[in-house]
């Protein structure tokens, strides 16, 4: 059925679909849509859940992994200082390997305060064990809201997955979405089944300390989850695509990058405004293409790398800065690119801080700049005055 | 009585190494008798059973067995608690050889 | 309610545990446990008893038990309790075993929240009075005057300059279905406490008083005498909070000498006549306070 919903909505009526048993969630803009919504769905009876009003953040996803021990689905929902608030358990969550799903409103950090979208709050916590995934449309983000449980609860697999939705931009935009009938969920979600888990009949001791001789094993087994979770979203995407007819393209999503000479990677909801930039461009005769990075954990190395190849320019253009180096998302492309031997000149772009409008111009000025080789390693769009870092 | 037991010694290797962090409740590979410089001893014959050591041992390792108390030596740490709750002096604590 | 020696569950759920010799935590857990039976669900935050309890391979729960988040003990056992309701498990008790610091520091917004919302478990505070597993540093709940590592007794400062906190009365201020006070110097009566617990619906919450010999500086035979002379010389009370009321379990006639009880302890050798006269007067005025509104 088509219903006219804003990105937190269409996540909160994937959820609904989802059938949590679990839900436990602290308020904060831009996240809390999604918590309304699902608190009304379970008032209506239209969600069996358990909504539980947890007093923070942290305990939101402590009490998250609560349920997930006790083998059941949890779900939570967080942005910006609540997910800074949380970090503890989020790793404690994927070194757990509770498959919990959480909703991250990316929103940018104090200080200063500011409740507009960037997304250094999801990038600072790459390295938690979290798969993540950016959303770029309210579609997807219902899409996302399904698949996540059936990645991250997939027995080879058992990993928390973090879905971000750009706030306001995404969040609290209104757009026409697709939402399945409950039949459909079912058919595409199997119930969640685990070993990891506390049980009466088989009792278990959980979350214990491991020393030097095994920690690292446990770690090396939790790294090489996240990697299988790769051949598992491919296989959740074909399955999702039998069921609802709608095909996704795993870790990344490429726009017209066969050809192109110039090709802007970015993550989340901007990839749109770039596909246009691309095809105003390709009127002019300028071979430009776009690469959205879906999934930021497990992070598509290999894609990235044959996607840019044999193009004459990179620019990684991102709402995120690690200070006292350069964009986190850039870094990563870099890494990839070097590991694969590809010497094509890449450039970090960085804007939209704190929710600061990136606008077509400054889109067109990045292709430009790379085309005529005259960008700094690191721009930051909009600041010309500042000193030449 | 059932309690957590000492298993089989063993290496736990990669392949040994759960997937995840649960494993089977009660799984002990190590006793703690080499902690004990003293040891408490039971006089049977003083011993009348009343379980006031075995209400405060808190490694719970005394049983009443007959009436009378007997210790886990494997996992007693010689503290001496039941020596000083023993009200009928039946529980001596003797050097370990 | 018939909890004793006698009737206590047979079996042992918590044993071959690397805590110290005489370590009156362990005692705490390890009869709890007696009380609530194969069933239970224990949950423990980073601090002794998990520290103690779950190397891995060296597993010493024979029950279900999971180590949470320092803070997050409460709210994790809530959702252990939402998650097994949700299975359709009837049968069962979720219980949590907080240090001190662990409940009066770190983890009292968990708990606070947790009792907001009523939830259906049994939360135990065993109060060994200063953070043990790190090495004696002072918590909310160190009592006024006692040395620890970062409370030093010097020329200027002897020791903890500040009273405990009063978690009993803040608990009891949530209005909480039942909240005890209890020492394991006096097992039937904290055992008692807990059985009378584990059929109250909602959220429970147990300060049981668990002298550490290491962080007390007494012999660690002494464990148990300690725990029942800061009882006796009225330093702590035994006590209930049930019905929206507040009740006395014990009310000694008599008390004995706080400044023995005190100069027992290396943690108070330091304190001068002035310091005991200072934590006897506080004594007097909390039983004046106690007899005359909780009984």
């Amino acid at each position: 059925m088509e219903k006219f919903l804003s990105g937190d909505e269409a996540f909160a009526e994937g959820i609904r679909l989802a059938c949590p048993d679990v839900i436990s969630a602290y308020p904060i803009t831009p996240q809390t849509i999604v918590v309304e919504k699902l608190s009304e769905m379970v008032e209506d009876g239209s969600l069996d859940a358990e909504f539980i009003h947890v007093e923070s953040e942290h305990s939101a996803l402590s009490c998250a992994m609560g349920a997930s021990a006790a083998g059941v689905r949890a779900f939570t929902a967080t942005s910006s200082q609540g997910l800074l608030y949380m970090a503890e358990c989020l790793y404690y969550a994927s070194g757990g390997r509770f498959p919990i799903v959480m909703m991250n409103a990316n929103r940018s950090t104090a200080l200063p305060w500011n409740i507009y979208g960037d997304q250094r709050d999801s990038l600072s916590q790459l390295d938690s064990g979290w798969i993540q995934a950016y959303a770029e449309n309210a579609q997807e983000s219902l899409d996302l809201a399904l698949m996540s449980y059936y990645i991250a609860e997939h027995k080879t697999v058992s990993t928390p997955f973090m879905v971000n939705l750009d706030g306001f931009i995404l969040t609290h935009t209104y757009e026409k979405v697709d939402v399945p009938t409950p039949e459909q969920a079912k058919r595409f979600l199997p119930p969640y089944e685990t070993e990891n888990k506390l049980d009466l009949d088989n009792p278990k001791n959980m979350a214990f300390s491991a020393g030097p001789d095994t920690n690292y094993i446990f770690k090396y087994k939790e790294h090489a989850a996240m990697f299988r979770a790769v051949p598992v979203i491919e296989e959740a995407e074909t399955k999702f695509a039998e069921i609802f007819g709608r095909q996704y393209s795993g870790l990344i999503d490429a726009y017209k990058t066969e050809d192109a000479e110039y090709i802007l990677i970015t993550l989340g909801s901007i990839a749109g405004l770039c596909r246009e930039i691309a095809d105003t461009l390709r009127e002019a005769g300028v071979k430009a293409g776009v690469l959205r990075i879906r999934y930021m954990r497990p992070f598509p190395a290999k894609e990235i790398a044959e996607t840019v190849r044999y193009a004459k320019a990179v620019a990684v253009l991102e709402k995120d800065i690690s200070f006292g180096n350069e964009g986190t998302v850039f870094t990563n492309v870099n890494s990839a690119l070097h590991s694969a031997g590809i010497t094509v000149p890449a450039y970090n772009f960085i804007g939209g801080l704190g929710g600061r409008d990136i606008s077509h111009q400054d889109m067109i000025s990045i292709f430009e700049k790379i085309q005529s080789g005259t960008a700094n390693h690191v721009s930051f769009i909009g600041i010309e005055e500042g000193e030449n870092l | 009585m059932t309690k957590p037991n000492v298993r089989e010694k063993k290496v736990f290797n990669f392949e040994d190494v759960p997937e995840h962090t649960s494993f089977e409740a009660g799984y002990l590979v190590s006793i703690n008798s080499g902690w004990r410089s003293i040891r408490p001893v039971v006089n049977a014959e003083k011993c009348i059973g009343c379980m006031q050591c075995y209400l405060y041992c808190p490694d719970g390792v005394i049983s009443i067995q007959e009436n009378k108390a007997v210790i886990d030596y494997d996992f007693c740490k010689g503290c001496g608690i039941c020596s000083k709750i023993c009200k009928p002096g039946a529980i001596g604590m003797e050097r370990e050889r | 309610m018939s909890v004793s020696a006698k009737t206590l569950d047979k079996n042992e759920y918590f044993y071959g545990h690397k805590a110290c010799a005489g370590c009156g935590g362990s005692l705490a857990v390890r009869n709890v446990l007696k009380v609530l039976g194969e069933h239970t669900v224990a949950v423990l935050p980073a601090g002794c008893m998990s520290a103690v309890g779950f190397n891995f391979p060296q597993l010493c729960f024979a029950n279900n038990a999971i180590i949470s988040t320092f803070a997050g003990t409460a709210s994790m056992m809530t959702g252990i309790e939402a998650g097994f309701r949700r299975r359709g498990i009837k049968d069962f008790t979720v219980v949590g075993f907080a240090g001190d610091g662990g409940t009066a520091d770190i983890g009292i917004q968990a708990l606070s929240g947790a009792i907001d919302r009523n939830d259906n478990i049994i939360y135990i505070c065993y109060d060994n009075e200063a953070y043990m597993n790190t090495g004696i540093q002072k918590s909310g709940l160190t009592p006024f005057g006692a040395k620890t590592t970062t409370t030093p007794a010097g020329q200027n400062i002897h020791g903890n300059i500040r009273p405990k906190k009063n978690m009993f009365e803040i608990v009891a201020a949530h209005d909480i279905p039942y909240a005890a006070t209890a020492t394991i110097g006096y097992m039937n009566d904290f055992l008692h406490k807990v059985e009378k617990a584990a059929h109250i619906q909602g959220t429970k919450y147990i300060h049981v008083i668990a002298p550490c010999p290491t962080g007390w500086g007494i012999p660690v035979s002494d464990t148990i005498d300690a725990a029942r002379e800061i009882v006796d010389c009225g330093l702590w009370y035994l006590a209930e909070y049930e019905n929206h009321k507040f009740k006395i379990s014990r009310d000694p006639k008599t008390f004995t000498s706080v400044e023995e009880y005190l100069r027992k302890q290396a943690r108070f050798k330091h304190l001068t006549d002035e310091d005991i006269k200072t934590i006897t007067d506080s004594r007097d005025k909390k039983w004046e306070f106690i007899r005359k509104n909780w009984n």
